[in-house]
């Protein structure tokens, strides 16, 4: 878990002039489950297709297991890609699809079949070999996708937002099945997302990038509780974030009050963003909380309510799983921890 | 439901100007100089064998030339972007916004004797060569007018295919040959089949051409059929037999290479 596999050091991608990548560094581990995570357009998916070969940068270098590859070109690197959209070869069988590498590698036809029926058993869907790949549902064409790249034993295991177009049911499903196949076969797979809780759920290490940059790389534990800018905060779940001014080590003043909080190391009266969770957020009666509001709308999201709660500098959202009316006076409580203070991005 | 009646003028345009003439041309082929049924037609083609033969040959290798010269072309055009690709398909589509007879002159006084190209390689010193009038031309001719019914198909078909179809090969570690061989090959296949048909049809059928640059000397299936309505031997019962029977070996032929390329419809422009 913790030889580095995959290096780049100063990644710069430039189309047409365009920077796409801003000097990037991301170290990547041996068997580490890592996220690409961010909005559309920042840079995550050309990250993965340099590591794939498919871009080479326009600055900067690629290391593989201490070895600089910005030249080798895809077809001669120990790495897969299960693509978006699967780009599955619809002229052939799912035998076919997934025996492909091993037919390029001159794998002896016996072995062929043992390591084909064993991906398929893999992915769980023994028995598919002769299926047309248009006859799949997407789910199975998805997991024919798969078998077809780690049937070639690579190092790593590039996949582009592979579950984009499957519902959310399946997606779910999926979503384990990866983390399991991930486990059982033991390679590292870097994965691309816009999906938070699709990073959440299933990586050891999730980098959230936004326009070219990368802004935090972490657990995923780290990421959520510990956003390091208003942008990853709000970008991982839902956030109130709201100007204010660090006093002091643990003591900010936002909402025209002062509060007691866990952060230090600003510089006296710095303004900083402060960030809280909405379902840190304790609503309470007026008297009992820090800050006073009224009930502006409830929206019922499943699990609780999403309450908008407005009072003269702010409007919180506050997540509860105790009903409340439009309208009612409450008030908000919070503990220090709850507080995190960001410095203005 | 209400789509149907849009289909209407359709069905009778269709009616009125394919099917009609084609039961006609059924009717005649059975029908003997007295009015009454007959074979006769039929069993006195034994007799244009050799025209048959020399017609399929000279499709046959006019369609080789064209798949062989047309693929390369449709394949740079189709992966190369922008500005090149616009230039090339102009250029291939231009000569066919010109009369087909005026083009075929063209080549006829390009390839005579004391043409075109018979003066410039005097002009260098060089022998003359004598095409003209020859099978050579009617070859030349028939590639010069199809090329273009065989690259743009071929043409199409490659550019639709996903780029990242090829890029997951080349990541399962194809290097270009090979994403040629099993990837863009076997996936062009369609096209490829309707080019064939496109370029085979109206060359085993021509008549204008082997008139032209084949000087008469050798008598093509479509010179037979037109001498039995507008020449000489008028005889359009003989004349609709011999449609007829040219007719079921394309449609055996189109029915064989569908079959070869069965799984891959979809993309059949006939």
């Amino acid at each position: 878990m913790s030889k580095e596999l995959i290096r780049l050091e100063n990644c710069v991608m430039e189309f047409d002039g365009e920077i796409v990548l801003n000097s990037i560094n991301l170290s990547i581990k041996d068997k580490e489950f890592l996220t690409l995570l961010g909005p559309s357009g920042c840079g995550k998916t050309t990250t993965l297709r340099i590591i794939g070969g498919f871009e080479r940068p326009t600055r900067g270098d690629v290391w593989f297991d201490d070895v600089r590859i910005n030249d080798v070109p895809p077809h001669k690197r120990r790495v897969n890609t299960v693509f978006q959209r699967y780009a599955l070869f619809t002229h052939m069988n799912v035998f076919e699809n997934v025996a492909f590498g091993l037919r390029i590698s001159r794998t002896p036809e016996a072995e062929i079949r043992r390591r084909v029926a064993q991906m398929l058993e893999l992915v769980n869907l023994p028995g598919y070999e002769k299926r047309q790949v248009n006859s799949l549902s997407g789910g199975q064409q998805q997991r024919v996708a798969i078998a077809r790249a780690i049937v070639n034993n690579p190092h790593v295991l590039l996949l582009d937002e592979p579950l984009g177009a499957l519902d959310l049911k399946l997606r779910k499903e999926m979503q384990t099945e990866l983390k399991r196949i991930q486990q059982q076969v033991g390679i590292t797979f870097v994965y691309v997302t816009h999906d938070q809780e699709e990073a959440l759920t299933m990586s050891d290490t999730v980098v959230v990038m936004n326009q070219g940059n990368i802004l935090q790389v972490g657990t995923p534990v780290d990421i959520y509780n510990e956003p390091q800018n208003a942008f990853v905060a709000s970008f991982i779940g839902e956030s109130n974030i709201i100007g204010g001014i660090m006093n002091k080590d643990r003591l900010v003043t936002f909402s025209h009050q002062q509060f007691d909080c866990v952060d230090s190391g600003f510089a006296p009266d710095e303004p900083v963003d402060v960030v809280i969770r909405p379902e840190d957020l304790q609503v309470v009666a007026p008297e009992e909380g820090q800050i006073r509001g009224i009930i502006r709308s409830v929206v019922f999201k499943g699990v609780h309510y999403e309450m908008m709660v407005e009072n003269s500098s702010f409007t919180w959202m506050v997540h509860s799983t105790y009903q409340r009316q439009v309208g009612q006076a409450v008030g908000l409580r919070l503990t220090p921890d709850d507080i995190h203070i960001m410095h203005k991005s | 439901m209400k789509a149907r009646y849009i289909s209407v003028p359709y069905v009778i345009w269709m009616a009125l100007f394919v099917i009609a003439p084609l039961i006609l041309v059924v009717i005649f082929a059975f029908t003997s100089e007295a009015g009454g049924f007959t074979l006769e037609h039929f069993a006195r083609m034994s007799r244009y064998v050799g025209i048959f033969a020399n017609s399929l040959f000279l499709a046959l290798v006019a369609t080789a030339i064209c798949f062989a010269a047309g693929y390369p072309v449709a394949y740079i055009l189709a992966r190369k972007e922008s500005v090149f690709r616009r230039v090339g398909m102009l250029l291939i589509m231009l000569p066919m916004w010109m009369n087909f007879l005026l083009r075929t002159y063209a080549w006829m006084s390009l390839l005579e004797d004391n043409g075109l190209i018979n003066r410039f390689l005097t002009f260098l010193g060089l022998p003359g060569i004598s095409v003209i009038n020859t099978d050579g031309a009617v070859v030349i001719g028939m590639v010069y007018n199809f090329l273009p019914f065989m690259i743009l198909p071929i043409f199409s078909v490659i550019e639709k295919i996903d780029r990242r179809t090829i890029e997951a090969a080349q990541d399962l570690g194809a290097n270009s040959l090979v994403v040629f061989r099993r990837i863009i090959f076997p996936l062009s296949l369609p096209g490829v089949l309707s080019g064939i048909t496109m370029v085979f049809v109206p060359s085993v059928s021509t008549f204008v051409i082997s008139r032209l640059l084949g000087g008469g000397k050798t008598l093509l299936l479509g010179d037979l059929i037109e001498m039995q309505f507008f020449g000489n031997a008028y005889n359009p019962y003989l004349g609709s037999a011999i449609s007829l029977v040219m007719m079921v070996i394309v449609m055996v032929s189109i029915a064989i290479m569908n079959r070869f390329g069965e799984g891959e419809e979809g993309a059949m422009l006939l």
